[in-house]
This record gives C-alpha cells, structure tokens and sequence, in this order.
C-alpha cells in the first residue's frame, strides 16, 4: 500500500491534480465560494490561457537540446495587438485576421527555430535575442499607445458559455490538448520530438530529421502564442502593451510542475495543463485572501519550491 | 564542417561538454566583444565627440555600472551551467533594504551598506542550497527564488522613494584621487574576481561547469563549488543594488526587473557558453558596456524613437547569434 501510493507520489501528473485539490480545499475553508463552480469557471479561463502558451513551449522543452523559448510572451503581445487591429469589431475582418496573426506568429518561432538548428545558437539565447525584437517591432506598430479591439464575433466564441457553463475558450483549450496528445502519441513527428529529446545522436542515426523536427517545435510554439494572442483579445476586448509579459516564465513553470523534464525527451501536455490550472489556482488563492501583494508573491515563490520539492530535481551524482 | 550540410545531414551532436575546442576559445572569449566594443566606442565618438571627455565618460560608466556588476556575478553562475533568473530580484531587494536602512536610521551608512551586502549573500546562499545540496533545477528554483525576493523588497518598501543623506550620492557621483567613484568601485570588482580567478575555486567551478560528473568524480565538492558560485552572484548583485542607491539616491522595489535578463544578454556577449564551463569575468564586464553602447549609438544617431526598440532588439540579436557562430567556428 505504501509502496503503492509511492509509486503514484513519483507522477507528476498526480502530484500536481492532488495539489490542485489541495488548493481547492483550502482556497474553500479560508474563503467560502472559492471553490464555487463560478469561480472555478474563472479560473479554469485564466488557465486555458496560460496553458495554450505553455503548450508550445512544452514541445520546445521536450525537442531536447537546453529547449526553452522566451519569446512566448512577446509574441502573445504582438499577436493580440495586431489581431485587434486587423479586426476593428468587425467580424468581416475576423477570418483574414485570424489567419494573418497565425501566419505572423508561426514564422516569428520558425525564425527562431532556423537559428537554434541552422546556426546551432543555443535557444535560451536564441529566443532572449527574439524577445527583444518582437518588443522592438511592438513599439514601433504601438508607438507606446495600446489600440484595436476584438471583434464581436471572437468575444462570443471566447467567452460564451457553451455547455455546462464552461466559455468556449475551455473547449478550444481542450481541443488542443487532445489534438496534442495524438500528435505526440500518435504521429511520427510526434515521436521524433521525443526521440531527440531522449537521444540526439541515436535519433540522427536512426533517420530522424533532427534539425526540421527541432525547428517545427519551435515554429509551433510560435504558433501557439499566436493562438493565446487572439484568445487573450477576446477575453479582455482590448489590448493593452505588454500583454503577454506575464506568460513568459509561468509557461516554462507550468511545463515542469506537469513533469516535462527541462532535459527534454519525457513528459507530456496532460501534465502541463494541469501544471497551468494550479499555477492559476496559487495565484488566484491568493488574490482572494486579500494578502497584500508582497505577501502573494513570497508565498508564491514559497510554493513553488515546496512543491519542486517531490520531483523535478537532478540526479545525485555518483563516483 | 560547412554549414548546409550541417542541416541536410542529421550530424550527431559533438559531445558539448568533454570537448577540444581551440585555446582560442578557451583562453580568450571575450576578443570577439572587445572587437565589438571597440567599433562601438568607435561608432560612439563620430557620433558624439565629446565621449572621450572626463565628465561624459564618467556618466557614461556611472550609468553602465549597476549592470555590469550584475552581470559580473551572473558569469559565475554559469560558468558553473547554472543559472541566476533571481539576480534582478536580489538587486531590487538590495537597494531597498539599504535605502531604508539609510533613511530609517538618520544617515547610518554605513549600517545600510552592510546590510544590503548582507542581504545579497544570503539570498544567494538560499538560491545555492536549492541548486546545490537540494539539487533543485536552478531554472524553476531562481524563478521562484525571485518571485518571492521581488515580493520581500516590496514589503520592505512599497512604493519607489526613501532618501539617502547628500554625502552618499555625491560621493558615489565624485573623484577620489582624479578618477571617478565609479571607476574605482568597477577597478575593485574587477580585483576581487582577479584574485577569485587565481583560487584553486575557480579551477573548480570551470571543471563542475564544463563536466560535473567528471568533476565530482575527481574529488572536486561538487554542492559546495556551485553554493559559492550564487553567493558570489548574490554579492555582486548586492553591489549592483548599492550602486543604484548611489545612481539615483533613493529606493524601488522594481529597479532591477529588467537586470536579469539583461545580465544573462552580456555574459552571453562577453563569450561565456551558457553550457558552463567556458568563459570570464571580463568577457561579461565588455558585455555589458557594449549594451549600453548599443543604446547610447542608438540615441546619438538621431533614430526616430519609435524604431529604437527594434533597431537595438536586431543589433543585440545579430550580435548574441554572430558571437555564437564565430565563437564556434574559431573553437571547433
């Protein structure tokens, strides 16, 4: 029995549900209708946006190599400004919008991809060097003044309820974890990501194309933040500078409290949209117990390193 | 190898870590930023002739030294493959604590300094017992780390403000012996990682960052070698924060926000890999100043101010990429 629940505290993916369950308790005990289904509606629309960043950014993590992207959230901003000024509430406008802001996004991560791949750079400096060109470009089309908002049609799709009470964001959020649960599963390129997550030269050697691979998962996650940046327009309506600021290391914390290793190769999205429900939860627990702000941030952090605390620490070395 | 076939031919990855790269890359890292920062400083004088004058020069080193002790600390962080995403959060927590020391207890100085240094070294102490002896990921556990710093220097004081007596900052802003202050702060950090470079530490902190099996198996204490590289780290982040009490003569919880990155962009400019292992101290100090060149060339060639962002994202993208590439091309 002991043996047992050791075995299940050793998954990720059930650490993380239990500590979300946790969270609920004690988010319900301190403050009564914290666990209300309003409130977890809420929540659980705050995760969907976090968790589609985070989805790219996990198939970054798995490829391996020191993957990692920082330029998710920067993406996320330009995505939602240019998506709310190619739309101007019109829903006309919305496919061609939509379409555009994909396009856009997905070769800003295939950019990055080419210089991880082609270049070698290493992607922490890869995308720390496309973080300051995106906010660059995001200057220059904003010139500092936040303007487009979302056209009526998105609004209604993002945040309508659809069934159960639960906004279509969820169902979108859902969707793509499923879609990519079958792409890691199922799909050759799927397992190619772990392949050379797992072993780089043994891929290359049994015919993986490992630089094409590794620069589509970048690509993706460009894709991805793409996707959370029309999301996060029809949510709030407008936009505001820096929108996606906040998504850019919460989505790594998010992939590895889901039991993505940051050595690439192993884990999964299931993990990750779990991670990003909890990380969600935490913050909003916190909010709601009125602690002032230098209080959320410390028990955040606490938190965190608590929770590190049952996985995701390196091996002992050994002589 | 020739850079096409590097993609048609999946190449199994040379073993990064028990390598042979040339002496070059070893020995001198940092050539390629110095060649970077001359033509900077270059760039910066037909631009603005006065550069070389005293006064310019000295406000110009005033303005880039916060940065440049940080990243001094962040180099040896990742010499040891680690990383430091606390660093901005050490400085903020720094800065506050001593300004309100200063404020709170009517000009002691002395008590402020003291406690701000204070304050840096145990704040990488607890960065290095995650990493270190919990063998936490020091990505997840510094992000956490400073969260929770962030949130402490905003306890310790809310909103920017707090003063510091007249003598401090004009001091800091001086000469002492007809060169500035800061000169002299920046002379002395770069004698205190002289003589860490000359310890048996540093021998260490290269092999644990280049190979840490390796290391640990030829005796080298492993945990201990990478708690004193974040101590190391937390006193010059702890140094950054002191000279921006001197910078801007007063305190704000988010001054250092944007050090961490910033901090990570110059050791990377300076040549040091962030697979550990391979770089200096000095590299990361040219790395730093060539970021604030890069705004200074920016501001002076008269660029509409929208395009600043972006022309300065592409310079510091082209010059991060293009340092890689050469690096390896004159290593493999």
């Amino acid at each position: 029995m002991l043996a047992r629940a050791k075995v299940l505290l050793a998954r990720p993916l059930v650490v993380a549900s239990i500590a979300i369950l946790a969270l609920l308790a004690v988010g319900e005990v301190l403050s009564p209708g914290f666990a209300s289904p309003r409130q977890i509606v809420t929540q659980l629309v705050i995760a969907a946006l976090l968790g589609v960043v985070a989805a790219g950014q996990n198939l970054v993590i798995l490829g391996g190599r020191e993957g990692i992207d920082l330029s998710v959230g920067s993406i996320v901003s330009l995505s939602a400004f240019l998506a709310g000024n190619l739309m101007q509430q019109n829903d006309a406008n919305m496919p061609l919008a939509v379409v555009a802001v994909l396009a856009c996004s997905f070769l800003i991560g295939l950019a990055s991809g080419i210089g991880v791949t082609m270049l070698r750079i290493p992607p922490l400096v890869m995308t720390l060097g496309m973080l300051g060109v995106v906010n660059g470009a995001l200057v220059l089309l904003t010139r500092g003044v936040p303007s487009g908002r979302a056209a009526p049609l998105l609004s209604q799709i993002v945040s309508r309820p659809v069934l159960f009470d639960l906004p279509g964001i969820v169902f979108i959020w859902i969707a793509i974890g499923g879609a990519l649960a079958l792409l890691l599963r199922r799909t050759t390129f799927g397992i190619n990501i772990y392949a050379i997550g797992a072993n780089e030269a043994a891929a290359a050697l049994a015919g993986v194309p490992v630089p094409r691979t590794r620069a589509l998962t970048f690509a993706l996650s460009g894709l991805f933040s793409g996707v959370t940046g029309i999301l996060l327009l029809g949510y709030t309506g407008n936009v505001f500078v820096g929108a996606g600021d906040q998504y850019m290391l919460p989505s790594i914390i998010a992939v590895v409290i889901g039991g993505t290793s940051l050595a690439g190769g192993n884990g999964g999205y299931t993990g990750t949209m779990a991670g990003a429900v909890f990380l969600v939860e935490l913050q909003s627990i916190l909010t709601t117990l009125n602690i002032p702000a230098f209080g959320r941030q410390i028990v955040f952090g606490v938190t965190l390193l608590a929770l590190m605390l049952f996985y995701g620490r390196q091996r002992r070395l050994k002589s | 190898m020739p850079a096409p076939d590097a993609i048609s031919t999946p190449s199994p990855e040379p073993p990064r870590r028990s390598p042979q790269p040339g002496l070059s890359r070893y020995r001198r890292p940092y050539l390629l930023a110095a060649a970077v920062l001359i033509v900077l400083a270059a760039t910066n004088v037909a631009l603005e002739p006065n550069f070389l004058t005293f006064g310019v020069a000295a406000s110009n080193l005033s303005a880039f030294l916060p940065l440049t002790l940080a990243a001094i600390g962040q180099t040896y962080v990742v010499l040891a493959s680690d990383i430091d995403l606390s660093n901005g959060a050490i400085v903020s927590l720094v800065n506050v604590t001593a300004v309100t020391i200063i404020d709170g207890m009517h000009g002691s100085i002395g008590l402020g300094l003291a406690a701000g240094l204070g304050v840096g070294l145990a704040a990488g102490a607890v960065n290095g017992m995650f990493v270190a002896y919990l063998r936490y990921q020091a990505i997840v556990t510094t992000f956490a780390t400073g969260v929770a710093f962030s949130g402490l220097a905003l306890w310790v004081l809310p909103q920017a403000g707090g003063q510091v007596p007249a003598s401090f900052y004009t001091s800091y802003a001086g000469s002492y012996l007809f060169v500035p202050t800061v000169a002299w702060i920046l002379i002395a950090a770069s004698a205190f990682a002289a003589l860490i470079a000359r310890l048996r530490f540093y021998h260490s902190l290269r092999a644990v960052g280049g190979n840490m099996q390796a290391a640990f198996q030829t005796g080298v204490a492993v945990a201990r070698v990478r708690l004193a590289a974040y101590v190391i780290s937390g006193f010059f982040a702890a140094l950054s924060g002191l000279a921006l009490v001197g910078e801007t003569a007063s305190g704000d919880p988010l001054i250092g926000g944007g050090f961490t990155l910033s901090s990570i962009t110059a050791v990377v400019l300076g040549g040091t890999a962030l697979s550990g292992g391979v770089g200096s101290v000095l590299g990361s100090v040219l790395g730093a100043f060539i970021l604030g060149l890069i705004s200074n060339v920016i501001f002076f060639a008269q660029a509409p101010f929208a395009w600043q962002g972006l022309i300065q994202g592409a310079i510091i993208l082209l010059a991060l990429s293009g340092g890689v590439v050469i690096a390896r091309r004159s290593g493999d």
